[in-house]
C-alpha cells in the first residue's frame, strides 16, 4: 500500500463528506469558467462583427439600438434615413467606402439585408457556391442560413416582416437563392443578403415617396475621420452618427455588471469551497492524527505524512477542478446548443477562454494554501507525544 | 542486544525517566513496570527513536540511537523494532493485510504476501487478512497488531501495555501469542506494564 493509496482510501471512508467538498469545488469553478467561455466568445464575436465598420449613419434615435440593429442584426432598427440625404455622406473625402443597408425582414429568424457588393468586402466574404445577385428579388445567403435551412443555389425563400420567425410573411415576394456564401465566422454568415432594390420592391406597396434606407455602414479613409465625422453628422444633419467600436464596448460594459456580480458570486462559492476543504482536511488529520503517529511508529518519514495529506487536498482539488472545467465548458454547450436552435449567437463548450489558465492558476494556489495548513501539521506532529497522550 | 547507560529524560523541568545501567540480552524477554506516569512509555519510545532523551545513550545491536540523525532513526525503527501498541492501533479505513503491507514497504522491504499469510496463520488469523481493519472485533485486532510487529521480522519488539485492557483469558492469550512470535523471530522482547497479572511471565524486569 503506498501513501497515494492511502491517501484514496481516506477519502473513500467518508464518501459523503468528500463529494461534497467536490461538488462545492465543482460549482465554484464551473460557474466562474461557464462565464469566462460565454463572455470570452461573445466578447470576440461582437468585436469581429464591429471590427469591419467605423461609423454607422442611420436615424436617430438610441445609438446602441442602430448597431445592434444594422451590424450585430440583433434589434430592430431606429427608423429609416433618405437615400438622397446619404449620399453627401458617402462622398465625403474621409469615407472610404459606404454600405447602404435596408432592412425590414427576416426569413426564419434570419435577417434580410438589402445591400450592395461591398457588404462582402466589410465581412471578407467570397460567394462559395453560385454567384452575386445581379437582379430584383434575387439572393444570396450565409454559410449558416444555407447549413440551418439547408438552402442552395435554386431555392426559394420568402421573408417575413420583422425580425421573429412568426410574422407576416411576404408569400407574394419569393427570393430566388442565387449564391451561398462560404463561412467567415461573422454575422454575414447568419443573413440573407440582396439587393436594396429588392427590399423595396417587397415593400413597395408601404414605400415613401422618396427612397429610403436603414444606415449607411461607413469606413474611414483616415483616422482623422473619426474625430470629425460623428460630430459633424449628429450637429449638421437630421440622421445619427454612432460607432461600432463604441457602442458595442458599452454594451459589454453593461452585461459585464450582471457578469461581475456573478463572478463575484462564483468567487464567493469557490472560497467556501476552499474554506470547507480546510475544514473537512483540517477535521481528518484531527481524526486520524494517531493513524499518524503510528505511521511514524512504523518508520513514515514526517516528509510522507505531509504528502499523504496533501495527496488527500490536491485529490479533493484535482476532481473538483476537473468536475469543475467539464460543468462549465458542458453548460456553454448547452447555451451554444440552444442559441443555435434560436439561431443567435454561435457559443461553444469546446474552446478554451484566456482567463482559464488564471482560474486554475486560481484554484491551484488556493487549493495549496489550503492544504499546506494541515500538511505542515502532520509534517511537525510529534508521534510520541501523542502515542503517549492517549 | 540493548545497553542503556546514564539514561534520563526530562520533561517540564522535572525528569520523568531514569535508567542508570540496564542490559538486555538478544532473544531475551524483559518486563518493564512501574506505575502510570513512571516513564515506561516514555523509555520505549527512546528506545525506538520516538523521543529523545535528555541524557544517556542507548545502544541496540550495538548501534546508538540516540545519536542517529532524523532519518537514519526513523529507517532504523522500521527495519528493527517492532512495536504494540497499547490501544492496538490500526489503519481502519483499508484491510488487514494493507495494514500489514504497510508496515513492510514503510520498513523499506518489498511486500511479501507469503510471509503475511504466515504471521496471520501462526497468529490463528488466517482468514482475517481481507477484513477491514476497522471491523474487527477487539481479540482480533491485538493479534493483528502483534502480526504487524512481527511482519518485518524485527530484532526488537516493544510492547506498551499490550495486556492491560484485556479480561484474564485474554490477557494470558495475548501475552502467549506475543512470546510465541518473539521467539519465533528470535527477537529480544521488552513489554512495558503496569499489569501485575504478566510479571511472573519473565524472569527479567526493570521497575521504573
Amino acid at each position: 500500500m503506498r501513501i497515494l493509496h492511502l491517501a484514496f482510501a481516506y477519502l473513500a471512508s467518508r464518501p459523503l463528506l468528500t463529494a461534497l467538498n467536490v461538488a462545492m469545488l465543482a460549482l465554484g469553478v464551473a460557474t466562474i469558467s461557464f462565464l469566462l467561455v460565454v463572455t470570452h466568445q461573445a466578447e470576440e464575436r461582437l468585436t469581429r462583427d464591429a471590427k469591419s465598420v467605423d461609423l454607422v449613419v442611420g436615424a436617430k434615435g438610441s445609438p446602441l439600438q442602430l448597431i445592434l440593429s444594422t451590424v450585430f442584426h440583433a434589434d430592430v432598427p431606429t427608423g429609416n434615413i433618405g437615400l438622397e440625404e446619404s449620399r453627401p455622406i458617402a462622398a465625403n473625402p474621409m469615407v472610404a467606402s459606404a454600405t447602404p443597408v435596408a432592412l425590414g425582414d427576416s426569413f426564419h429568424g434570419h435577417r434580410i439585408v438589402g445591400t450592395d457588393e461591398s457588404f462582402l468586402a466589410l465581412y471578407d466574404a467570397r460567394i462559395a457556391q453560385g454567384r452575386m445577385f445581379a437582379a430584383e428579388m434575387e439572393a444570396i445567403v450565409g454559410a449558416d442560413v444555407a447549413r440551418r435551412e439547408g438552402l442552395a443555389v435554386g431555392a426559394k425563400l420568402t421573408g417575413a416582416h420583422g425580425l421573429a420567425a412568426s410574422g407576416p410573411a411576404h408569400g407574394d415576394h419569393p427570393y430566388q437563392v442565387v449564391g451561398v456564401l462560404a463561412p467567415t465566422g461573422t454575422v454575414a454568415d447568419r443573413l440573407v443578403i440582396t439587393s436594396v432594390e429588392s427590399v423595396w420592391h417587397v415593400h413597395e406597396e408601404h414605400a415613401p415617396a422618396r427612397p429610403e434606407i436603414t444606415a449607411l455602414l461607413l469606413r474611414y479613409r483616415t483616422p482623422l475621420a473619426a474625430a470629425m465625422l460623428p460630430r459633424a453628422i449628429n450637429a449638421t444633419t437630421a440622421m445619427q452618427a454612432a460607432s461600432p467600436a463604441y457602442e458595442s464596448a458599452r454594451l459589454l460594459d453593461l452585461v459585464g455588471v450582471g457578469v461581475e456580480t456573478l463572478q463575484w458570486f462564483a468567487i464567493v462559492l469557490m472560497a467556501s469551497a476552499a474554506l470547507s476543504l480546510f475544514v473537512a482536511l483540517n477535521s481528518a488529520l484531527q481524526e486520524r492524527r494517531y493513524d499518524l503517529a503510528l505511521l511514524r511508529t512504523l518508520g513514515a518519514r514526517p516528509a510522507a505524512l505531509a504528502a499523504l495529506t496533501l495527496a488527500e487536498g490536491v485529490t479533493l482539488l484535482l476532481a473538483g477542478a476537473i468536475l469543475g472545467f467539464a460543468l462549465g465548458h458542458g453548460a456553454a454547450h448547452a447555451l451554444g446548443w440552444w442559441l443555435a436552435e434560436a439561431a443567435s449567437w454561435p457559443v461553444t463548450g469546446l474552446a478554451w477562454a484566456p482567463g482559464e489558465a488564471v482560474l486554475a492558476a486560481a484554484v491551484l494556489a488556493i487549493g495549496a494554501l489550503t492544504c499546506l495548513v494541515p500538511a505542515w501539521q502532520a509534517y511537525f506532529s510529534d508521534p510520541a507525544s501523542l502515542l503517549a497522550r492517549r | 542486544m540493548l545497553e542503556i547507560r546514564g539514561l534520563r529524560h526530562d520533561y517540564a523541568g522535572r525528569t520523568v525517566l531514569s535508567v542508570p545501567s540496564w542490559d538486555v540480552a538478544k532473544g531475551d524477554a524483559s518486563l518493564v513496570l512501574g506505575p502510570s506516569g513512571s516513564g515506561k512509555t516514555t523509555l520505549l519510545n527512546a528506545i525506538a527513536g520516538l523521543a529523545t532523551p535528555t541524557a544517556g545513550s542507548i545502544r541496540v545491536a550495538g548501534r546508538e540511537v540516540t545519536g542517529l540523525a532524523p532519518a537514519a532513526r526513523d529507517a532504523f525503527r522500521a527495519r528493527h523494532v517492532g512495536l504494540v501498541l497499547q490501544t492496538l492501533h490500526l489503519i481502519g479505513v483499508v484491510s488487514v493485510r494493507e495494514n500489514l503491507r504497510l508496515a513492510q514497504r514503510l520498513a523499506g522491504s518489498p511486500v511479501d504476501d507469503a510471509r503475511i499469510d504466515e504471521v496471520l496463520a501462526s497468529l490463528g488469523i488466517a482468514g482475517l487478512g481481507g477484513a477491514r481493519a476497522g471491523n474487527i472485533s477487539v481479540g482480533e485486532a491485538q493479534r493483528v497488531a502483534i502480526a504487524r510487529a512481527v511482519v518485518n521480522r524485527p530484532s526488537l519488539i516493544l510492547a506498551d501495555e499490550p495486556t492491560s485492557a484485556l479480561d484474564d483469558a485474554n490477557c494470558a492469550k495475548a501475552l502467549a501469542l506475543l512470546l510465541d512470535q518473539a521467539a519465533a523471530c528470535g527477537a529480544t522482547l521488552l513489554v512495558a506494564t503496569h499489569d501485575n497479572r504478566i510479571r511472573g511471565r519473565f524472569e527479567r524486569r526493570l521497575e521504573l
